[in-house]
């Protein structure tokens, strides 16, 4: 058997006395897209922040690439890891150029050839040379994104972590972050895990998911439960549902009648 | 009487003063709104979609400013009108609910007084009577207890409370006009579905206008009997909501395929086509 | 292209450019605000006076000529003369020069140390903050002119005795600012994100957290900038500054009490420049804030 991208082993997670995740156990094979899914306090995001190792109170065990993770920051996980925050407009330094922004991790790692690779990047997530030496405000927030997509990839790391990736987004600048996001992973062979409230986004980009409801994972289930409501939690019905979801209706009624992508 | 439409909106202009000239954000909208009908205006962010809303109120400040042929309001020229006057049209007959009910509310106030100054400053009342009104209007937006949650404040409830208090303390003194900017996207998608449920019942129920502001088509499509779809500060495309699947504007047409679905097959999104292609 | 459409293109083609640009901008920002142009040119003058103070000044600060006492303002001697007949413009003029290098080295000293001590506390919490936050706190509660006397006393009077007192004084309200600023965005995702890529903590508060606290330093730094000037003057015209020859504009004022009433302009003069200078700094101070301020800087 080959070993899993990300695997999380009865991991609890506790800020100060309040524990916020229970019992969290899930493997991520190498090159899936895996998603967690679930509302605000479900715990979603602390789970993604623990195995990236921002949140340093927890128990259990998770191991990235086979490697089983420490509760500090270490290098080597650096470079296997990496993550996309929720809001570009606060995950970029108002300070500092995208050239500086990108340079960072190279300059870390001691990694050379850096403007050759930072070039190249902005070319990969589709951002004209024009925008190298802007500062973030001279940005739309799909820029940012995409900014951060590429500081993310700087290092080129195996596994990427995506906290809500677009949902601060606007639904056009949306779209194209997702196709980015998925043309990314089908070109580099990337592994993600991707946080999200959103479950046609799932539908998207996603495999497999774990529904979460209040720190525990209420259901492991494969991409296509969302084309038939096939959930066994009365949790995950409920969501579904709630997301305009409905199992043997007609299809949607705002779906466009023909879309021809020529 | 009830002839004339509830809101009458003819070339309404909202520009902006900026060192290199002013920057038009909307740009001649015109649109009326009848009695009891439910309008929604959809558009992405820099649509010019929330000027419009402040500015029926007139609430644009400056450097802000906002011009328009005719702005009525129940046959009243809004235009016309001093701030003094304004500030009795707001609330009182045009009520607006924002998109984030945590910082919409006074955070030492408790919500039990808040919805009572709501209606203080438009009626005067007993104080038995004031403290009745203020239950009654909690149990109609559907909150258990509401003698216990009127002595609460704002940050010992939830958002999607807290979003319903917001609700109650808008159509308390029972407005003809409910303009709801983005009233759910600060909230979870199934306390979304009970808030907008309940504007809806509300809305019908007290026979009010309604203008709900949103990015989401298809929430829009589900609330609203027409629809007008906004880019850049003009409207390029009104029509029924039912109907919206029909639509014929490229840029409509754009964003309703640009969302994924929930039987997601599609390998690659369409995107709108951007001149410029720097990408966004 | 002339060189206002390079600094301003929206797309600069390298780092320099667009550093350059965003000074620039910065710079035109605050010509445009009248008050902060009258804070700058006062502080230029400042700058000019202590620069070319031996061709400004007609005399010499230090020569004495007891048949030229206490004479009042005139065509001859601008600001008068005082009890040894020295020129009292002249003595302005030169003392510019010890006021100039008192603001600077304290700016000097105890910005930078304010600066790391705060943002060092507020970066890592727990009880680093808790343990520097303590010594802050105690410099704090004293009384900047109390423990600048203390510390005086303790070393001895003299100029540079007076500046190290008060840069000993100044620096708590800084650590306490920079504080305060790291404290908003230590667990934003930018710094996050850095952490991520394997950045080291002195990386991430020399190059991240430093950068963002530095503009309100500058503007809290430039506002105090009088307080300083008055704290040295407050301290001159206890006797514990700057000893006499040294033309200090505290001690000149010190000494021309003795002859408020009946010679006027002997405490007068140098006190009008006391004021117009610490006039300039606020200006500038409050300018720079417009400009400078991280909501603007961020947001455009």
């Amino acid at each position: 058997m080959t070993i899993p991208a990300i695997s999380l082993k009865d991991v609890d997670i506790s800020y100060g006395d309040t524990r916020v995740v229970r019992d969290v156990s899930f493997d991520v094979a190498l090159g899936e897209s895996f998603a967690l899914v679930g509302e605000s306090g479900s715990g979603k995001s602390t789970v993604l922040k623990a195995i990236a190792g921002l949140a340093p109170e927890w128990t259990g065990e998770i191991s990235v690439l086979g490697k089983s993770r420490g509760h500090g920051m270490d290098r080597a996980f650096s470079e296997n890891c990496q993550m996309v925050f929720q809001d570009p407009y606060a995950s970029l330094h108002p300070r500092k150029t995208i050239d500086t922004v990108l340079n960072e991790p190279l300059a870390i790692h001691g990694i050379g050839r850096r403007s050759e690779k930072v070039i190249e990047m902005l070319a990969a997530v589709g951002l004209d040379r024009r925008f190298r030496f802007r500062f973030p405000h001279q940005l739309s927030g799909g820029q940012r994104q995409r900014v951060a997509i590429a500081r993310a990839l700087m290092l080129e790391p195996r596994v990427m972590l995506l906290d809500e990736p677009t949902s601060a987004l606007d639904v056009s600048v949306q779209a194209e972050i997702l196709n980015l996001l998925k043309r990314l992973r089908r070109e580099q062979g990337l592994t993600y895990l991707m946080v999200t409230h959103n479950l046609p986004v799932v539908s998207f980009m996603c495999d497999r998911m774990a529904v979460m409801n209040k720190g525990r994972i209420v259901e492991i289930a494969p991409k296509t439960a969302l084309y038939d409501g096939g959930f066994a939690d009365p949790y995950s019905r409920e969501l579904y549902a709630a997301s305009g979801g409905n199992p043997g209706a007609e299809p949607d009624m705002v779906a466009p009648a023909t879309k021809d992508p020529a | 009487m009830n002839e004339t439409p509830l809101l009458e909106v003819e070339d309404l202009r909202v520009s902006f003063a900026t060192p290199n000239g002013p920057v038009e954000v909307v740009k001649g909208l015109s649109f009326t709104l009848g009695r009891e009908e439910r309008l929604g205006i959809v558009g992405e962010s820099g649509s010019g979609k929330s000027m419009t809303g402040r500015s029926i109120l007139r609430l644009i400040r400056a450097p802000g400013k906002q011009t328009a042929k005719t702005l009525r309001f129940d046959g009243l020229d809004l235009m016309a009108q001093g701030n003094r006057q304004m500030r009795k049209v707001r609330g009182a007959r045009i009520s607006m609910i924002m998109q984030d009910p945590k910082f919409s509310l006074n955070p030492v106030m408790t919500i039990g007084e808040q919805i009572a100054e709501a209606l203080r400053v438009h009626e005067r009342l007993p104080r038995r009577d004031l403290r009745a009104r203020v239950i009654e209007m909690l149990t109609s937006v559907r909150i258990n207890d509401p003698g216990r949650v009127a002595r609460m404040y704002p940050h010992e409830v939830s958002g999607g409370m807290g979003q319903r208090v917001m609700i109650a303390m808008m159509l308390i003194p029972r407005p003809q006009l409910l303009i709801a900017d983005e009233p759910t996207s600060a909230l979870d998608v199934s306390v979304q579905a009970q808030v907008l449920d309940l504007i809806e019942e509300l809305v019908t129920g007290n026979g009010m206008g309604l203008i709900l502001i949103s990015h989401d088509l298809n929430l829009v499509a589900r609330y609203c009997d027409r629809i007008l779809v906004m880019n850049g500060g003009e409207v390029v495309e009104a029509c029924a909501a039912q109907r919206l699947h029909e639509a014929s504007h490229p840029y409509t047409r754009g964003l309703l395929a640009a969302q994924p679905r929930m039987e997601e097959t599609r390998d690659e999104l369409p995107v709108l086509d951007r001149s410029g292609g720097a990408g966004t | 292209m002339s060189p206002r459409d390079w600094l301003l293109d929206d797309s600069p083609a390298t780092l320099t450019q667009a550093n350059l640009g965003r000074a620039w901008r910065m710079t035109t920002a605050l010509l445009r605000n009248p008050l902060a142009v009258a804070g700058i040119l006062i502080v230029l003058l400042l700058l000019a006076t202590a620069l070319f103070a031996p061709w400004i000044a007609p005399e010499s600060p230090v020569g004495q000529n007891l048949r030229t006492r206490l004479l009042p303002p005139s065509a001859e001697h601008w600001m008068g003369t005082d009890e040894l007949g020295r020129d009292i413009f002249s003595r302005v003029v030169y003392g510019s020069r010890i006021t100039l290098m008192i603001v600077a080295l304290v700016a000097v000293i105890s910005a930078p140390l304010g600066l790391i001590i705060g943002a060092v506390a507020g970066y890592f919490g727990g009880w680093v903050d808790r343990v520097l936050m303590g010594v802050t706190d105690i410099f704090l509660s004293l009384p900047k002119l109390i423990l600048a006397l203390a510390f005086v006393a303790a070393l001895g009077p003299g100029i540079e005795n007076a500046i190290i007192a008060i840069a000993i004084t100044a620096w708590p309200a800084y650590a306490r600012i920079a504080r305060a600023e790291t404290l908003t965005f230590r667990n934003s995702e930018y710094i996050q994100a850095v952490r991520l890529v394997g950045g080291s903590h002195a990386r991430i508060i020399f190059r991240h957290v430093l950068p963002l606290c530095t503009s309100s330093m500058i503007v809290r730094v430039t506002l105090d900038m009088a307080g300083i000037i008055l704290t040295a003057a407050g301290l001159g015209f206890l006797g514990l500054g700057a000893q006499p020859p040294l033309p200090e504009w505290g001690a000149m004022i010190s000494r021309g009490r003795t002859f408020i009433l009946d010679q006027w302009w002997v405490a007068t003069m140098p006190g009008f420049a006391i004021i117009l200078v610490s006039l300039g700094f606020c200006f500038l101070g409050d300018g720079l804030r417009d400009v400078l301020d991280p909501k603007q800087g961020s947001e455009k």
